[in-house]
């Protein structure tokens, strides 16, 4: 095995030693193409992860609820009638979902599901003294909430915890109101009026968010909303958050509630994502060809100087497929070089990012990793890009006429 | 023409044609037919123009003959592909170019291990020995790890010699070995084909344009306007 491609080795080594400018502009050229496709895709892999967990940290990947009221389509006119139908679109008022309680194992017992919640969401009035706010209300079982939202890791003063008559508030309601931690605050729903007594401030993340949200027990929303025993929404995480609207669809078709994932109630985002993507696999395929034709440019100029050499070993006995195997593995030599050396670029283009780049809060905007598996990808991809490069120049070189090479 | 009990090559009738079918084909063999036999020392010579160039190529398997059959060690070589081709030029054949064409990336002990390399793709201890020894006899044991530019002329071209002997092939062929060399060196690199001739009983054919190199090889082919004109001993070419 030692002796697998030992000539083509020694030749092509050579043939790039001896071509010493030339191979390292190459061999640069390559390193830059790589660390610009390794960079970008880091770059935009952890800019969208960034606004991902921004996005779904403060909901659910999947929302079931109950159907919409709809108005029933009038009975069809009588033939040689003509009827004037005029409707009004019913007005949505909170409802229960039917059975949720069964539902809730049903959907926990799928593998893509890692949590689900049950909840109980409405509108209101949070006051204390003559200030008044309007709020909205979220009813929930807090461990089950914690699992879909990381509700304690969002907690800025105070310690969540939802006992009865206890609440937790959004940071921003809780300054216009002027209430700390252990202060109490009244709720009204309607007719329905009750206090509580705020344990925890959190920072959802979005500002309009923290100015509007109340979060108390499951038990607690359901007399406020006057849904006793009820729930209006049932919040999913899932495994992966990727597989959102396929389950969206598979659940809407077994079961008779309003099902929406992530991805629909977030569309401009997702298009935004999907632009973003899309547009890096416009740079990076064009790197890529570029990186390609840089290749096969300098290999086709390094058969043409080499028409005496590769004369010579065809007439002492090198093969047509020899030959070929030279300039195809000094395709694969230059993409593996410029490779490692890309991704060592790409690295140090990170950590620059990290260390220069940072917010107004002196912290780095976002996290990018390299992740091992890009790098090798990509890195890959470059040596087989080489190799492909080098075809066009390889069978240039192993058709070449020895006897007219070396007349050169 | 020499008669020759087994020969090493066999041309009958061969001829050589460029730009076939095309209006200006030309045919540069007319009908070529001679053998060498082992160990012998052939000179092949001719004006300018003659066809002594494409009738080694045609010999070295580099270019296809139009007509005609050409044997190597009793085998029909005008039905083999490309790979067959090269793979009998590895194995019978060893070149000198007037050129020397030694690869300069390479030093002069790699240039003359690389017909091992490319036939196992390594180079045994043996076979280093065995190329040390080949530069050694050719005067250059001390100018192994040269590369070819740091050489003279005659010891590029002595590298060449020990190139193509390093796997005692058969049939050596020689296009114009002296023709770029002074006349001393000429002198001392046909002294050494001869001295390597002797030790290995390889065969020789050495184009040549010089008479008196000619008149000191065993035999002698002349070639005009693509035909033999003569075929004979050095010795009754002297006479």
């Amino acid at each position: 095995m030692l002796n697998w491609l030992g000539f083509e080795r020694r030749v092509a080594v050579r043939f790039l030693r001896e071509g010493r400018m030339q191979t390292v502009l190459i061999i640069v050229g390559v390193a830059a193409g790589v660390a610009v496709v390794a960079y970008i895709s880091a770059l935009i892999t952890g800019l969208q992860r960034n606004t991902l967990e921004k996005t779904l940290g403060a909901q659910a990947h999947v929302t079931v609820s109950a159907l919409d009221d709809v108005v029933l389509p009038a009975r069809p006119p009588v033939a040689g009638s003509t009827a004037l139908v005029q409707t009004q679109p019913r007005v949505q008022r909170p409802r229960s979902i039917a059975n949720w309680q069964s539902l809730v194992p049903v959907l926990e017992a799928m593998p893509a599901v890692a949590a689900v919640s049950p909840m109980v969401s409405g509108a209101g009035l949070a006051q204390r003294g003559e200030a008044s706010k309007s709020i909205a209300l979220m009813g929930v079982d807090l461990d089950r909430y914690d699992r879909i939202v990381r509700l304690r890791s969002k907690v800025v003063q105070g310690e969540a915890r939802l006992g009865p008559g206890e609440g937790i508030i959004g940071r921003e309601l809780a300054e216009d109101l002027g209430v700390r931690v252990g202060d109490r605050i009244s709720l009204v729903t309607g007719t329905i009026t009750d206090s509580l007594r705020v344990t925890a401030l959190v920072d959802l993340g979005v500002r309009e968010l923290n100015r509007r949200t109340v979060i108390v027990p499951l038990r607690a929303a359901q007399s406020l909303v006057g849904l006793p025993g009820g729930a209006t929404g049932l919040d999913l995480a899932l495994v992966d958050v990727w597989v959102a609207q396929r389950l969206a669809s598979d659940l809407s078709q077994r079961f008779p509630y309003k099902i929406e994932s992530w991805q629909e109630a977030n569309s401009q985002l997702v298009s935004a994502l999907n632009a973003q993507s899309v547009s890096t696999a416009l740079i990076r395929g064009v790197v890529m060809v570029v990186v390609v034709l840089g290749i096969a440019s300098v290999l086709v100029v390094s058969v043409v100087q080499k028409q005496r050499e590769i004369g010579i070993l065809r007439a002492i006995g090198a093969t047509r497929g020899q030959m070929l195997r030279v300039f195809l593995l000094q395709g694969a030599i230059v993409g593996a070089l410029g490779s490692t050396l890309g991704v060592l670029l790409a690295v140090g283009l990170i950590k620059a990012f990290t260390t220069f780049v940072r917010g107004s809060d002196g912290l780095p905007l976002f996290a990018i990793t390299l992740a091992p598996s890009l790098a090798l990808t990509v890195a890959g991809i470059a040596t087989v890009c080489g190799v492909l490069a080098a075809v066009a120049p390889a069978r240039r070189a192993a058709a070449l006429d020895p006897a007219q090479a070396i007349r050169m | 023409m020499i008669p020759n009990a087994s020969p090493l090559i066999e041309l009958a009738g061969v001829h050589k044609s460029y730009n076939l079918g095309m209006p200006n084909e030309a045919e540069v063999l007319h009908g070529v037919s001679f053998a060498i036999g082992r160990g012998e020392f052939v000179a092949l010579i001719g004006p300018s123009g003659s066809g002594k160039s494409t009738l080694l190529n045609v010999v070295g398997l580099l270019e296809r003959l139009t007509a005609g059959s050409y044997r190597i060690q009793g085998e029909e070589t005008s039905g083999l592909d490309d790979a067959g081709l090269t793979l009998r030029r590895r194995a019978v054949l060893g070149f000198v170019f007037q050129f020397h064409h030694l690869l300069p990336a390479f030093s002069a002990l790699e240039n003359v291990t690389l017909p091992a390399l490319m036939r196992e793709g390594r180079v045994t201890p043996a076979q280093h020995e065995r190329a040390r020894a080949m530069l050694a006899a050719v005067g250059l044991e001390n100018d192994m790890n040269k590369r070819p530019g740091e050489l003279s002329g005659g010891m590029q071209q002595r590298v060449a010699i020990a190139r193509a002997l390093v796997l005692e092939p058969p049939l050596v062929l020689a296009d114009e070995p002296t023709g770029n060399l002074d006349r001393a060196s000429s002198d001392e690199v046909f002294v050494l084909m001869r001295r390597m001739h002797a030790e290995l009983h390889t065969s020789f054919l050495v184009v040549t344009h010089d008479p008196r190199l000619a008149a000191r090889c065993d035999r002698v082919i002349e070639l005009v306007d693509g035909s033999i004109e003569s075929d004979r001993s050095a010795s009754a070419a002297r006479a």
